[in-house]
C-alpha cells in the first residue's frame, strides 16, 4: 500500500475489537475461488487466519491447517475478493454546505452513522471497502473516507488509516454543471476553474510558508489549506466528479497543473476521450445506469464507456454512487459493463483490485492474496448472473453478511423496516446535486 | 378516441405512401418464447401486413420465399411497459421537454397524453432499443390526478402514427407524492383524498344530468368531467400511485365507493396487504429498482421480494419504468423484471410480467403480450438469456417492420 500501515491499523483492531484477538483458522472448501490476482480456480480452498488470508489454490493442493474449522460450500458457489465501492454516499454523510463552493476543511467523517442500515445493505451486497463521499455541489465539497466495514460503534472503528495513523479519505471535487450555482457559486465553467485555481495556488504559498517557517514564525493554522496541502503532496487522492467530455478534459489538466493524484469520476462522456484519458494514466471509476440523460451533463452517457476505457489501457472501476443506484445489486452493474462489451476479467477487476488501488487500500483488499484482509463474498453463482444471490460477506475473518439470518435477509430483500431511520436521506437532499 | 383506431392509422400510411409500410418478415430463434411457459426450441414467428400469419418449429412452418428472416439465439414478444412517462418526459431532464406534471392544479382529468406525446424522444427509441415495444405512458405521478395515459407503439414518427389507445387509463396519486408542491393545497393526505371524493361525485351528478337532459338542456360540457366520466363509467381505468400501505388501502376503498376500475401503481407496501389486494381482485404495476427506498419516506418498506409474493398469491403483476426526476431519466422494464429473478420469481414470471400480465391489465390481450396468429408482429431479439444483464438486446419488430437493429 501506498500511504496506510496495515500494521499500524492491526494493533488498533486488536485494541478495538476483541474478538479478533482471539485466533481463528477457517478453511472454506469446495467452491469455485475468483482471486482476482489469479485464473478461477473450481474446488478451491481458501484459508483464513487471524483475519487475514493465509492461503488460497485447489483444494487438493492446499495442506488444511490443523484444528481449522472447515466450512464445505456448494460446488455452485463462488468465492470472489469482497467488492470494493470507489464512491457511495451511505451512512447519511456530508460534507461542505450552502456557504461556498470551496470547503475542503469538512470531514466525512463528522457526519456518517455507521449503525446505519446503509452500511448494512452495502455488506448485503457484497461490498466490504468504501469510499464515502459528500455530494458534487461544489467544487471542492470535502474530505472523504475510506471506511472497512468491520464491525464497530464508531466511524473511528471502520475508517481505514494513513501512515501516520489519521483516518484515511480522499478530497472530493467536481465541475460541470452540479456546482454551478448563484453566487458566491460559480455560474460558469472558467469561473470554476479560475476559482480552483486560486485556492490551489493559495494552498501551494501556504505549504511554502509551513516548510520555510522559522520557529514560531508558522502562518495561523487553515484547516482548508492544510486539507488541501496533504491532496498537493500526494497523500490525498483528488476524486473528480466529472462527466461531459471537456469537463474531463479540464479535470485532468487542472491535475497537471497542481501535480495531484486524481480518480475521474462517473465519466459520462469518458468514450469520447478515453485515449486521452489512458495517456494521461488517469485511472476512472465509472457509474453505469439503466438511461442517458436526467440532466445536460449526462445525456451522451453510454456503458460503452467501461470498453472503450478497457481497449485504451485506462484502469477502470466501478461504483454505485449509492443512492443513485443501490448498494444492494451493485454486482448487477458489472453486468451492464459485460453487457456493453467490456471483458469478464476487467469487470471483476473493476469491482475488486482497480477500486482498492484508487483507494490506495491494494496492499489489504481488493484481490484473494495471502497476506491481505480475508475480505471476501460468497455468491450462489456466477458473479455476472443476475440469478446469483449474495450469500455471505466475509470482513477481515468475521461474517458481515448472512443471507440466511433474519435481519440480514430483511436489508437484502427490503420489507418492513428494513432501513433505519438515515438511511438514504442526507445525499439526496442535502447537498444539491448528487450524480 | 376510438376514430384513432389502427386502421385508420394504416390507412394514413397507406394514404402517405410512407416507406414506414409493414414489412414482411419472419425470426427464427434458437429459443422462441411465444409466451411465458411456452418456448419453442429452433422456432419461426411469420409476420405478413403486420399481423402474426404462422407460429412454429422451423422444421414444419414454411418461411414464404424472399421474407427477411431475422435469427437470433432468443426471441419473445415485444416487451410491455405498463406505466411509463417517456415521450412526455424527455431525457434532457431541462423546463422545455417534461411534460409529464401540469403543477397548477391537483385534478385536471381533462389534460390528454396525446397533446404532448414526443414519439421522437429519445427515451421512447432507448426503450424501443431495449425491446419494449408497447409502451403504456402518458402523465405521471405527483397530483391527485395529473391527466390522462396513452397506449402506443414505441416506433411512428408522429403521435398518430404511433398511438393504439389515445386515452387508456387517468393517472391519480396517493400518499406524500400528492401533496409534495408549493400549492398550500391538498396539504395533506385526508385533504387530497377530500378533493378527488368530491371531484368523482361532481361527475356522477355531472353524468346524470347528461343523461337525463332534456333537449336542449344538457349542462355546458366540461373536458375534465367528460374525462372522469369515462373512469366512472369503466370505460378506462383509474391507475394510482400509492406506496404507503393505509395509502394502497385508500385505493381500495375509493374503488369501492365508485365502482372505478383501479390499478395499483408502485405500491412498495403491496407486500403487506396480499389478503386484501386479492379480496378486491386489483392488478398491481410494480418496479423493483427504481424505488429508492427511502427511510421516512413512503417507498421506505419496498421489497424485491414484491413481485413474486404478489404473483404467488395470483395477482395479476405488471412492470412499470414509472418516472425518475434525476438520472436515470428512465428504467427500463426489461431490468426491472430480471430484478425479481434473485428474490423468487421464475423466469416465466418475469416473462409474464413484461407480456402477457400488462397485456391483461391494459385490455391489448387479443393485439399484443404473446406470439400467436392474428396478433400484432411485435418481437424482441436477443443473444441470450433475456433477463441476463450480460445478454444484448440485437433487434426489435414491431408491426412487422424491423424498427432497432442496433445492440443494446
Amino acid at each position: 500500500m501506498r500511504s496506510l500501515s496495515h500494521g499500524l491499523a492491526a494493533i488498533l483492531l486488536l485494541v478495538a475489537i476483541p474478538y479478533a484477538a482471539t485466533a481463528q483458522t477457517r478453511a472454506f472448501v469446495g467452491a469455485k475461488i475468483i482471486p482476482v490476482d489469479g485464473a478461477p480456480i473450481d474446488n478451491g480452498a481458501l484459508i483464513v487466519v487471524d483475519g487475514e488470508i493465509n492461503a488460497v489454490g485447489a483444494r487438493d493442493d492446499i495442506a488444511i491447517p490443523d484444528g481449522a474449522e472447515v466450512v464445505e460450500l456448494d460446488s455452485n458457489s463462488v468465492i470472489m475478493p469482497g467488492i470494493v465501492d470507489t464512491h457511495s454516499h451511505i451512512g447519511d454523510v456530508s460534507g461542505g454546505d450552502r456557504s461556498g463552493p470551496i470547503q475542503p476543511e469538512t470531514r466525512a467523517m463528522d457526519s456518517i452513522n455507521v449503525l446505519s442500515s446503509g452500511i448494512k445493505r452495502a455488506l448485503s451486497g457484497g461490498i466490504t471497502s468504501v469510499n464515502v463521499m459528500p455530494g458534487s455541489g461544489h467544487l471542492i465539497s470535502g474530505q472523504t473516507i475510506y471506511l472497512k466495514l468491520r464491525d464497530g460503534n464508531a466511524v473511528t472503528d471502520l475508517a481505514y488509516r494513513f501512515d501516520d495513523g489519521g483516518i484515511a479519505g480522499g478530497m472530493k471535487m467536481a465541475n460541470g454543471t452540479n456546482p454551478m450555482r448563484q453566487p458566491p457559486f460559480p455560474g460558469t465553467r472558467a469561473k470554476s476553474a479560475a476559482l480552483v485555481r486560486a485556492e490551489y495556488i493559495k494552498a501551494q504559498e501556504y505549504a511554502d510558508k509551513i516548510d520555510n517557517a522559522e520557529e514560531g514564525e508558522a502562518p495561523p493554522r487553515d484547516l482548508g489549506l492544510e486539507a488541501l496541502g496533504e491532496v498537493l503532496s500526494g497523500k490525498r487522492m483528488v476524486h473528480f466528479h466529472s462527466h461531459r467530455h471537456d469537463d474531463l478534459m479540464t479535470a485532468m489538466r487542472l491535475k497537471e497543473e497542481f501535480g495531484f493524484r486524481m480518480v475521474l469520476h462517473h465519466t459520462s462522456e469518458a468514450y469520447r476521450v478515453a485515449e486521452e484519458i489512458a495517456e494521461a494514466d488517469v485511472p476512472v471509476s465509472l457509474i453505469l445506469i439503466d438511461s442517458p440523460g436526467g440532466k445536460l451533463e449526462a445525456k451522451n452517457m453510454l456503458a460503452q464507456s467501461a470498453p472503450a476505457l478497457e481497449r485504451a489501457g485506462a484502469d477502470v472501476a466501478l461504483h454505485t454512487d449509492d443512492w443513485v443506484t443501490d448498494s444492494r445489486y451493485f454486482l448487477r452493474m458489472a453486468g451492464m459493463a459485460i453487457r456493453a462489451g467490456m471483458s469478464r476479467e476487467a469487470a471483476l477487476e473493476a469491482l475488486t483490485i482497480r477500486g482498492a488501488e484508487m483507494l490506495d487500500i491494494a496492499d489489504r483488499a481488493g484481490s484473494l492474496t495471502p497476506g491481505k484482509d480475508a475480505d471476501f463474498v460468497i455468491l450462489s453463482g456466477d458473479p455476472f448472473s443476475v440469478y446469483t444471490r449474495v450469500l455471505e460477506t466475509w470482513v477481515e475473518g468475521q461474517r458481515r453478511f448472512d443471507l440466511d439470518n433474519e435481519d440480514d435477509r430483511l436489508v437484502a430483500e427490503g420489507g418492513f423496516n428494513a432501513l433505519s431511520d438515515d438511511d438514504g436521506n442526507g445525499h439526496i437532499h442535502g447537498h444539491g446535486g448528487t450524480e | 378516441m376510438k376514430a384513432m383506431t389502427k386502421t385508420l392509422t394504416v390507412l394514413v400510411l397507406l394514404a402517405a405512401a410512407c416507406p414506414a409500410l409493414a414489412q414482411d418478415i419472419a425470426v427464427r430463434a434458437g429459443k422462441l418464447h411465444t409466451a411465458p411457459g411456452e418456448m419453442i426450441e429452433d422456432g419461426v414467428v411469420v409476420i405478413e401486413d403486420g399481423r402474426i400469419t404462422a407460429v412454429g418449429p422451423a422444421d414444419s412452418t414454411a418461411i414464404p420465399d424472399g421474407m427477411l428472416v431475422l435469427e437470433s439465439a432468443v426471441a419473445t414478444p415485444g416487451l410491455i411497459d405498463a406505466r411509463s412517462t417517456v415521450g412526455l418526459s424527455g431525457y434532457l431532464n431541462q423546463p422545455h421537454d417534461q411534460d409529464q406534471l401540469e403543477r397548477s392544479a391537483a385534478i385536471q382529468p381533462e389534460l390528454r397524453a396525446i397533446d404532448a406525446y414526443n414519439p421522437l424522444e429519445k427515451l421512447v427509441s432507448w426503450q424501443r432499443e431495449h425491446g419494449v415495444t408497447t409502451l403504456h405512458t402518458g402523465h405521471g405521478p405527483g397530483e391527485v390526478i395529473s391527466g390522462q395515459m396513452l397506449i402506443a407503439k414505441s416506433s411512428g414518427d408522429t403521435v398518430d402514427e404511433a398511438v393504439v389507445r389515445p386515452y387508456s387509463a387517468l393517472a391519480a396519486t396517493l400518499g406524500e407524492g400528492a401533496t409534495r408542491h408549493e400549492r398550500p393545497s391538498p396539504g395533506n393526505r385526508s385533504k387530497a383524498v377530500a378533493m378527488l371524493r368530491g371531484k368523482l361525485i361532481a361527475a356522477r351528478e355531472y353524468r346524470e344530468k347528461m343523461e337525463s337532459a332534456e333537449d336542449g338542456k344538457a349542462p355546458p360540457r366540461d373536458l375534465a368531467m367528460d374525462a372522469l366520466v369515462d373512469v366512472l363509467s369503466g370505460e378506462v381505468p383509474l391507475i394510482i400511485e400509492a406506496h404507503r400501505h393505509n395509502d394502497i388501502m385508500t385505493a381500495l376503498r375509493l374503488a369501492d365507493e365508485f365502482g372505478f376500475r383501479l390499478i395499483l401503481a408502485g405500491a412498495s407496501d403491496a407486500h403487506l396487504l396480499v389478503d386484501e389486494i386479492t379480496a378486491a381482485d386489483v392488478p398491481v404495476i410494480i418496479h423493483p429498482t427504481m424505488a429508492r427506498a427511502r427511510a421516512g419516506g413512503d417507498t421506505q418498506h419496498m421489497a424485491f421480494t414484491t413481485a413474486a409474493e404478489l404473483m404467488d398469491a395470483g395477482i395479476t403483476v405488471a412492470m412499470q419504468s414509472g418516472f425518475e426526476g434525476y438520472v436515470p431519466k428512465t428504467r427500463v422494464v426489461l431490468f426491472e423484471a430480471a430484478m425479481t429473478l434473485p428474490y423468487g420469481a421464475s423466469f416465466d414470471q418475469a416473462l409474464e410480467m413484461v407480456t402477457t400480465a400488462p397485456a391483461r391489465i391494459l385490455g391489448l390481450s387479443d393485439e399484443v403480450g404473446s406470439l400467436e396468429v392474428g396478433k400484432d408482429g411485435d418481437v424482441a431479439l436477443f443473444d441470450g438469456d433475456p433477463f441476463e444483464y450480460t445478454t444484448n438486446v440485437v433487434g426489435t419488430v414491431i408491426d412487422g417492420r424491423r424498427v432497432s437493429e442496433v445492440r443494446r
